[in-house]
């Protein structure tokens, strides 16, 4: 039941907006595909679904070359991020309109909907009409059709980007509760890094039309193979500097010097880059052989439960990711530790060289 | 700048309105001071894009007064009330480059050619697009020709205040802090009153000194993000704001504190005697799931619960544990590890043990 990409280009005038790519998803996975806008998510997933033809390359659907077979012989459902539903019909018809097509029996109908409906939690809502419903539930409607006719490829291109945040958190729980039991592949197309953590499964990175990396979500969180790897999957994006190591010591930008310590000792001299998640930077030390620096505020922003501050000086820009509430002023001047078993390194060509060690049953 | 006071103000889009459902917005008293940072959150359909029609003077509102340093404004157009207003997508003239968008509302208002230039250059400055100014607008980038769409706001001297709708909906997410850096240095600068509207609570306590949360056509809470988070005036409050939510648990009365399944909460004293004097028996507690604690060690402070579900969002964890038949969400490091199924126990440290009356905080008279 898997779905295969095979070496799969598709380029238009010369721009690239998938490039080679080799992915195999498989039958009841949940895959993720993250990366900016135009890093080639909606193409790819045109390209699986048939609607646009690839330059080179081919899509294997259980073995079986489907390379440019349009979505109607093909048993897949796509979810926009615009609400696409039919206003002339009601939120039942909407959702029965692909089994009606397929010339389902009626109480076949009848059963898949309201089935299908109760799992979306708009069961109340089948006799109104779409443009009474408010964004969410139109939402919830369009997903309802997607996901009634029990496709083989279910694809979302950022499904929930139009919806206020708070919906957004429900309906990402919902669906990795949907998703468990089926055995369709599921394929869902995010510029959030964080929706990808919250979601799980498989996460692909995609950048420019190429994929960065591939694996279950964890893995590719923990160890992001080169630095791009691991801007992309950091949200906000892990924090960068360069930086070089001696047999005695390593130098932040040829500025900010710092005794060897605990994995660092292991790094042979030379240039690196070091990469921190903003979480991970404090402003009070938690271990001696913390490095400590010198910045300014920049911008403190408050999310709630947790702030985002930009910290910058002459020589570096870095973001933190506090708990709680930490209101500072533009210009105001903080001491930054950062933990050296936290650091990720990378060599002068950007790959990964070394991972933090991960602190396992650690002080509560 | 200008104060703008909303005054017995209420507005509904049906003719002859009855109950409160029929009222987009509900009978309400608000002032925004001259000079502040607001910001108006709340879900879609919560009423906020009516309020700000209806300062803008787009929306005439069906009952009670818009008055803009205590004078009556309601019958003055959007144009007349000297409002800027900043909407989700940028609204600039394509056409034109940079320096003409900007200097448009000057030369309209008949500003002497050496005044405008230097107003121009001063707001481009600021902004930094000074490099863009003789630029087409339509060669620049979504963030750009945002910057272009505020500066059009701010160029006018005679502003009254800044309404700004959604601003950055079409920024890319690496671009939005650098836009709200932005509009921060600005308020400082300009001294402008300015109100962002806006569902996002990031976007919100990120700009605002103080936020106006509005839920069914009323505003629940008036407070600085700290409070918020900390003391939700309302249900809505606590569930909206902080990802995820608040818990919130309906409660029944019981001697010594409420219960909920076979858990019993002990109160404070005033909390008891406040819960005798009162009738109804909407009662809740709330606790936010960066609140409760993990304790290592039982004691009758401690409560045993299930844990169901740990959701591993990268930088923390998200345990959902069963607690006396409801679930409740506790917030850990990325650090915590527990297997399903296994038992915890829950310590709710009492100051941020919160209780609810008829959905609103009830909180302890200063004396």
């Amino acid at each position: 039941m898997s779905l295969t990409l095979e070496n799969l280009s598709r380029t238009v005038d010369g721009i690239d907006y998938v490039r080679d790519a080799n992915l195999t998803f498989e039958a009841g996975s949940f895959n993720v595909l993250l990366g900016r806008t135009l890093a080639g998510k909606t193409s790819m997933m045109r390209l699986m679904a048939g609607l646009d033809k690839p330059t080179e390359g081919r899509v294997l659907h259980r073995g079986e070359d489907v390379t440019g077979q349009s979505v109607q012989r093909r048993n897949i459902s796509m979810i926009y991020q615009q609400f696409i539903n039919y206003p002339t019909l009601t939120v039942y018809e909407n959702i029965a309109s692909p089994l009606r097509l397929a010339k389902m029996a009626k109480s076949e109908i009848d059963r898949r909907v309201k089935e299908t409906a109760s799992m979306l939690q708009i069961e109340p809502l089948l006799k109104r009409y779409p443009l009474e419903l408010s964004g969410g539930q139109q939402q919830r409607t369009a997903m309802a059709r997607a996901l009634v006719k029990d496709a083989t490829l279910v694809l979302f291109d950022e499904p929930l980007v139009n919806l206020d945040y708070k919906l957004r958190e429900e309906l990402r729980a919902e669906l990795r509760e949907l998703f468990r039991e089926r055995q369709c592949i599921a394929v869902y197309a995010t510029t959030e890094a964080n929706e990808a953590l919250a979601l799980g499964g498989t996460t692909t990175l995609l950048h420019e039309g190429r994929v960065v990396q591939t694996g279950p979500v964890m893995d590719v969180y923990r160890a992001p193979t080169n630095t791009l790897a691991a801007q992309l999957f950091s949200e906000p994006p892990m924090n960068m500097i360069r930086g070089r190591v001696t047999s005695t010591e390593v130098t932040f930008d040829e500025y900010s010097h710092h005794a060897l310590t605990q994995e660092l000792e292991k790094l042979t001299p030379g240039d690196y880059w070091f990469g921190i998640r903003p979480s991970h930077i404090s402003l009070v030390p938690t271990n001696d052989d913390d490095l400590e620096m010198s910045m300014e505020v920049a911008l403190s922003e408050i999310s709630g439960s947790e702030t985002f501050m930009h910290v910058e000086n002459s020589h570096f820009e870095m973001v933190m990711q506090l708990m709680g509430v930490h209101q500072y002023h533009t210009g105001a001047p903080v001491k930054v530790y950062l933990p050296v078993n936290k650091l990720f390194v990378f060599d002068s060509s950007e790959q990964l060289v070394h991972t933090p060690s991960r602190v396992s049953g650690g002080a509560l | 700048m200008a104060e703008i006071q909303l005054k017995a103000l209420a507005h509904s889009y049906i003719a002859n309105p009855v109950g409160p459902d029929d009222y987009a917005i509900r009978q309400l008293d608000h002032i925004w001071h001259k000079g502040g940072a607001y910001a108006l959150l709340g879900p879609s359909g919560c009423g906020k894009s009516t309020m700000l029609n209806i300062i803008s003077g787009l929306v005439q509102p069906s009952e009670g007064e818009v008055l803009f340093d205590g004078k009556r404004v309601n019958e003055l157009s959007p144009r007349d009330r000297n409002i800027a207003q900043v909407f989700q997508f940028p609204v600039i003239y394509d056409s034109m480059t940079v320096y003409e968008n900007l200097a448009f509302p000057l030369k309209n208002n008949k500003v002497p050619a050496a005044k405008i230039k230097a107003r121009v250059q001063e707001i481009a400055e600021v902004l930094e697009i000074e490099d863009k100014l003789h630029k087409k607008a339509k060669n620049l980038t979504a963030d750009e020709k945002q910057k272009v769409s505020m500066g059009r706001g701010l160029v006018r001297e005679d502003v009254s205040a800044i309404l700004f709708d959604e601003p950055l909906t079409v920024i890319d997410p690496q671009l939005k802090w650098k836009l709200r850096r932005k509009l921060k240095q600005i308020h400082e600068q300009f001294d402008i009153t300015m109100v962002y509207v806006t569902h996002d609570q990031l976007e919100a306590s990120t700009f605002a000194d103080k936020i106006a949360v509005m839920y069914d056509g009323q505003i629940v809470q008036f407070g600085s993000p700290t409070e918020l988070f900390e003391a939700p005036n309302h249900t809505f409050v606590g569930y909206f704001i902080g990802s995820p939510g608040m818990n919130i648990v309906e409660v029944e009365r019981c001697s010594g504190g409420v219960r909920f399944g076979s858990i019993v909460l002990p109160l404070e004293a005033w909390q008891l005697e406040l819960l005798e004097r009162i009738k109804s028996r909407n009662v809740k507690v709330g606790i936010r799931p960066e609140f409760i604690e993990i304790s290592p060690v039982v004691s009758d402070e401690t409560y045993a619960a299930e844990v169901l579900d740990i959701e591993d969002l990268g930088t923390y964890k998200i345990v959902t544990t069963q607690l006396g038949g409801q679930e409740m969400k506790v917030r850990q490091n990325e650090e915590f590890d527990a297997t399903i199924g296994a038992r915890i126990d829950l310590l709710f440290p009492k100051q941020w043990l919160l209780l609810y009356v008829d959905e609103f905080l009830v909180q302890e008279k200063q004396p």
